[in-house]
């Protein structure tokens, strides 16, 4: 699992029939100091989140189980967004906040 | 499993069911030595550890299904233990009671 910035959105409208519904979020990983950490990455946004929003994901198999069908083909999923993260006593927050 | 760093906490006010109540952690992967080392994650404490500990940290779904026991929960990441000691080839590393790095004989 690990903390995430909304970037964007993605719209796929044909995709694997279990996904209907399931919005799509462009994301980007980010590490304890709210820096960018390796590369964007597309994950099913299962709670609502928007670009700019902090967020945490899970990735691999365990995505799926997140998803309202969970047999389907699904490497990130968005499962909490997050208030505000703390480390190092530095606050990482809300793009803008 | 890995051995990592909490480096600060997590407030998640809206996340999915399995998750609520839960303390999240950002947790820093780290070497025997505390070199840092590999990707920050988001874990589950289950054992009350808090900022500065050293924590074992599971990285799986099955196991983490397990402790939780909820057999669809999407989690993968929980801290499952507060380390003591790390002895590497006979030499202590790191002692949790001194809080400080022996330096390797």
């Amino acid at each position: 699992m690990y903390l995430a910035r909304v970037t964007g959105r993605v719209v796929a409208t044909h995709k694997y029939e279990g996904l209907g519904g399931v919005p799509l979020q462009w994301i980007q990983p980010l590490d304890e100091h709210g820096k960018a950490m390796g590369g964007q990455l597309v994950a099913c946004a299962v709670i609502s989140a928007g670009p700019g929003d902090l967020v945490h994901f899970v990735d691999g198999r365990e995505a799926a189980l997140a998803c309202p069908e969970t047999f389907v083909p699904v490497d990130a999923a968005i499962i909490g967004f997050v208030e505000q993260a703390v480390a190092n006593g530095v606050r990482i927050g809300r793009e803008g906040r | 499993m890995f051995l990592a760093l909490v480096v600060g906490t997590v407030v998640a006010p809206v996340q999915i069911p399995a998750l609520d109540g839960r303390k999240l952690l950002l947790v820093r992967p780290i070497k025997p030595d505390g070199t840092p080392t590999g990707k920050t994650r988001i874990a589950l404490d289950n054992v009350q550890a808090g900022d500065g500990d050293r924590v074992l940290v599971l990285d799986e779904g099955n196991g983490g299904r397990q402790i939780l026991g909820d057999p669809k929960a999407p989690v993968k990441t929980i801290v499952v233990g507060v380390v003591d000691y790390v002895d590497v080839h006979g030499a202590h590393v790191y002692d949790h009671r001194r809080r400080t790095e022996a330096q390797g004989s």
